[in-house]
């Protein structure tokens, strides 16, 4: 079932179950454009896949500079696919700085195309390349092919009458016209998403349609010669249905759309523009049918207080960042504790601290989840491990949320949030509503505000309802009455309550399953968020090679499921890879008193699977 | 949603609707104290519903305020009522909101908030009770102390420039700007006069803090000062001040066309036109500016209403683009997540 990618082995003579390209160019050469469009063809196409869209933090770093390189990665197959794949068997380079920072990647034997054209004296000098490695015989570990695809392209538009710069921006259609060619993808869905983008300018269209068709053509001419071939990659085998590609930007905004409906409210969605969360902002701003109303604040601070004033009207407060943005809402997080509103707060984490990498991936807020707020601030905190699993945890957050009444946070990160991945368009009528009661009247012997039910959940009363007024806020409350009060006791019983109705979630929810292998035994890889890809083909590719060990992934971080404890238990060791220096494992071992490893990495890439299998076989040889 | 003009119905109530029955826990004689007797007293003759009307604070002395309103309350964290507010306002434009702040609150921690409030312009009345200290954190001096305050963080005197409420307000896009004193009688006419704007309403309220900067504003708010240093606003009115029992010794304020600046001018015989005395509206933005800028000393206290000229409203724009964009369509939550370019897995393999 599994892909292996470094199982491969000679590409000439047959088709191999998984093919990892990587497209890299200048940030201006729309490489994160190019691999978009090869990816809807690629899921067009039936294939498994995975995306990892890598770019700098600069909009349009100066050109041709090592800097300014972006990239996106794809591996796609035959079979099931997790990653976005270890290593390059193809990788497309657009300018010598792009070979330069791609190159080391590439497996050894895989395939450069070059853009000869952008190999100039001065492309080279930016690249700091001291002689042309198209010439110099330094890439000869790999195949490579070079050609001028500049002027190719410049070639192809000529008749549609664009300027030099303008028909040079045409270069990645050409790119991706000749990467059809090579997977024997159909052009037709690039055409008509360049007829919807380029509507209106008709020359512009031309040019870009002249460009792929060109690209896919030299495609045809270059077979005859060198190591340029047609890969025919089977449909991977799915379960049937209905599928659409999605990035967990979209997901996620979907999930929270679908969480507000099932809980029957409409949704409040404050934010400000924060690399990589605002995706979400974008997406929810056009959803204005589904009674959602977004509102991008002034800041982070009023992007948070906004939603939970949305939240205290009746509405379902949402609001969303990355670290830095976290933390300036933190205050606030715990205003919505204290008064117990619900809210969801979506933290697609980033490399840290402070600006940290806005564009590269981390999972290094946990603590900050879990524990950052003053006072003893109990919060739930789910994660998701992929871009479709974020759909059914956005629906979870807002579940406990409204049931709870209280803030939750999801996490993801900037991989799940940018990477798509094909997902199994899910059936609405499947999920369960949880529609929520609004208190109308008066409890029996009185209204308290703070009173509380089987959940420990205080009455939701929308401002507007006759007879039930009283006054809430940041200060302590007395027990049922919510007047101020800082009696000893009162904190206490406060405190407690707040505590107890956080940890009571865990009757909510399932409990830990094992995603692969036993439940107990040697060893166990402890995972969370969108380390599940590497982690999963990893303990896949130990156990076909005899070991005994298993896969855990845990979405619910706070409180954690009720067996999770007997479960990591019942393992002689526990591995926790993690993006960061070892949060879920500091976690883990207060909670539950085990001897959880870390394994960690935080230089902004995700986990190739042969990490974590080299970290799986040093734990067994222990 | 849309309409310009209140919809709530007139209700009837009176001062002991608005009262509740918490332990009011001010300083005695604080100044705090008149405001919430006023405000008490002013929302019967608003025909406010109680059940419709939500007070929302941020952190200070004033903000406990809401706590001794029997309306819905919201005592949020420093600084930040304004965004709670523009939350709760744009989730239901139906209600009745009122923010109290003070200048710690307002004008420092929350300075950004209170501008773009105002510059969107949410329906919604701020009451900033100014009193040029913060009181709850002990005596430190404030954004609008003036310069050689001595307090507990600034034994040798403050040495910046303090902000200016109303000045701060129009610039940052107020269509609505008043200024009253707390005991006076005159301020229920500008709460009045707050809830009457249709948008943010600006009102900042002299508020004598009796422990830390006892009559900080006697200079102007005292009764036997209120004559000379006492401009009350009145629109269609000539803006005079500083006349006796008998109307004499009255003084106005005039337009030097030269320098385009105000400047006080005496008036002989009740004959304010020939004095070049300009008459107060309260849409003239230009003069607002000046009114708010006067210097206190050689000028006049400008008070009362000093600006009203409403436009349209942010929870009114959000709710007709909402309107606007969702007209025609129906929500499908089906084929919302179906959306994009699909396809279909067959037991057998794949069709498009």
């Amino acid at each position: 079932m599994a892909t292996a990618a470094l199982d491969r082995t000679d590409t000439n003579t047959h088709t191999p179950d998984a093919i990892v390209v990587r497209f890299a160019g200048d940030s201006g050469d729309g490489m994160q454009l190019t691999g978009g469009q090869f990816t809807l063809s690629t899921a067009l196409a039936g294939n498994d896949l995975a995306t990892f869209p890598d770019f700098p933090a600069e909009i349009r770093a100066p050109q041709g500079t090592l800097f300014g390189v972006s990239a996106f990665q794809i591996n796609f197959g035959s079979s099931e696919i997790d990653t976005a794949g270890d290593v390059p068997d193809v990788l497309v380079a657009m300018n010598p700085a792009a070979l330069k920072t791609n190159v080391g990647a590439l497996k050894e034997g895989g395939l450069i195309i070059a853009d000869e054209g952008e190999f100039s004296k001065r492309n080279l000098d930016k690249a700091k390349y001291e002689t042309n490695p198209l010439e110099d015989g330094s890439l000869a570990k790999w195949q490579l092919m070079k050609f001028n695809i500049s002027q190719m392209t410049l070639d192809a538009v000529k008749p549609h009458g664009l300027g030099n710069k303008e028909a040079l921006r045409c270069k990645n259609m050409w790119t991706l016209g000749l990467a059809l060619w090579m997977f024997s993808r159909k052009r037709q869905p690039i055409i008509d998403w360049l007829e919807a983008k380029f509507a209106g300018k008709p020359d512009i269209l031309a040019a870009n349609i002249a460009a792929l068709n060109a690209g896919h053509a030299f495609g045809d001419t270059a077979e005859l010669s060198g190591p340029m071939r047609q890969y025919a990659m089977p449909a991977a085998p799915a379960v049937p249905g209905l599928y659409r590609t999605v990035t967990g930007a979209e997901s996620i905004s979907l999930g929270l759309v679908a969480g507000a409906q099932l809980a029957g409210l409409p949704m409040f969605f404050g934010g400000y523009p924060i690399t990589p969360a605002s995706a979400i902002l974008h997406h929810l701003s056009r959803l204005k049918e589904y009674h959602v109303t977004t509102f991008q604040a002034e800041d982070e601070i009023a992007a948070i207080c906004a939603a939970i004033g949305a939240s205290y009207a009746g509405s379902l407060g949402v609001t969303s960042s990355s670290g830095p943005g976290i933390a300036l809402k933190g205050e606030a997080m715990g205003l919505a504790i204290m008064t117990e509103l619900p809210l969801v707060i979506v933290n697609s984490q980033r490399g840290g601290p402070s600006t940290g990498l806005p564009t590269k991936t981390e999972q290094s807020d946990l603590y900050q989840a879990v524990y950052g707020r003053n006072g003893d601030a109990p919060m739930p905190v789910i994660a998701a491990r992929s871009p479709a699993d974020a759909f059914d945890c956005a629906i979870e957050a807002c579940r406990i949320a409204v049931q709870y009444m209280t803030p939750v946070m999801l996490l993801t990160d900037g991989y799940i949030a940018n990477a798509a991945e094909p997902w199994k368009v899910p059936d609405m009528a499947s999920y369960k509503a949880f529609p929520v009661e609004f208190m109308g009247k008066a409890q029996d012997g009185g209204f308290l505000p703070y009173a509380r039910d089987e959940k420990l959940a205080r009455p939701w009363v929308k401002p507007g309802t006759p007879g039930l007024m009283h006054r809430i806020g940041g200060i302590e409350k007395a027990l049922g009455t919510g007047h101020i009060d800082y009696a000893p006791a009162n904190h206490q019983a406060m405190t407690d309550i707040r505590q107890n109705k956080v940890l009571g979630v865990a009757d909510s929810i399932p409990d830990q399953e094992v995603v692969v292998g036993a439940a107990g035994g040697r060893l166990a890889v402890v995972g969370w968020g969108s380390t599940y890809g590497p982690i999963h083909q990893a303990v896949l590719r130990a156990r076909r090679n005899g070991h005994d060990v298993s896969h855990i992934h845990i979405r619910h971080i706070w409180p954690t499921p009720k067996n999770l404890g007997a479960l990591l238990h019942s393992f002689d060791h526990l591995l926790v890879p993690e993006m960061n220096t070892g949060q879920l494992k500091t976690l883990l071992r207060d909670q539950f008193l085990v001897d959880a490893r870390p394994l960690n990495k935080t230089s902004g890439q995700p986990f190739t699977i042969a990490e974590i299998e080299a970290a799986i076989a040093a734990t067994l040889s222990k | 949603m849309n309409e310009m003009t209140r919809i709530a119905p007139r209700a009837e109530t009176t001062i002991k609707d608005w009262e509740t029955d918490q332990e009011v826990r001010w300083c005695p004689g604080c100044g705090d104290y008149a405001i919430l007797k006023a405000m008490q007293r002013t929302m019967p003759e608003l025909g406010a519903d109680p059940a419709n009307t939500v007070f929302v604070s941020g952190i200070g002395c004033s903000s406990r305020f809401p706590y001794y309103m029997e309306t819905y309350g919201f005592h949020t964290i420093h600084g930040r009522a304004p965004a709670i507010a523009t939350g709760l306002k744009l989730a239901n434009p139906d209600l009745d909101v009122w923010i109290i702040t003070g200048d710690g609150d307002a004008l420092s921690i929350g300075g950004n908030h209170t501008m773009h409030l105002l510059r969107r312009n949410l329906d919604c009345q701020i009451l900033l009770f100014n009193n040029e200290i913060y009181g709850l954190t002990k005596g430190q001096y404030s954004p609008t102390s003036r310069e050689g305050t001595r307090s507990p963080s600034t034994p040798y005197g403050s040495v910046d420039h303090p902000a200016n409420p109303c000045a701060f307000a129009l610039g940052s896009g107020a269509r609505f700007v008043a200024r009253s004193i707390d005991v006076h009688k005159n301020l229920p006419d500008q709460l009045k006069a707050a809830y009457a704007h249709k948008g943010a309403a600006f009102v900042e309220i002299f508020q004598n803090c009796i422990v830390y900067n006892k009559d900080v504003f006697a200079e102007f708010a005292e009764k036997k000062n209120a004559a000379l240093s006492q401009l009350w606003l009145t629109h269609g009115q000539p803006m005079l001040f500083g006349a006796d029992k008998d109307g004499g010794g009255a003084k106005g304020i005039a337009v030097d066309h030269a320098t385009l600046t105000l400047r006080v001018v005496d008036v002989a015989d009740g004959d304010w036109q020939a004095a070049g005395v300009i008459v107060h509206d309260v849409t003239n933005r230009a003069v607002a500016h000046m009114l708010v800028e006067m210097p206190f000393g050689p000028f006049p206290m400008a008070l009362g209403v000093i600006y009203d000229d409403p436009r349209p409203t942010l929870e009114v724009a959000v709710h007709a683009q909402i309107q606007a964009a969702t007209r025609g369509k129906v929500p499908d939550l089906q084929k919302l997540v179906s959306k994009g370019q699909t396809w279909v897995v067959e037991p057998d393999g794949l069709a498009h």
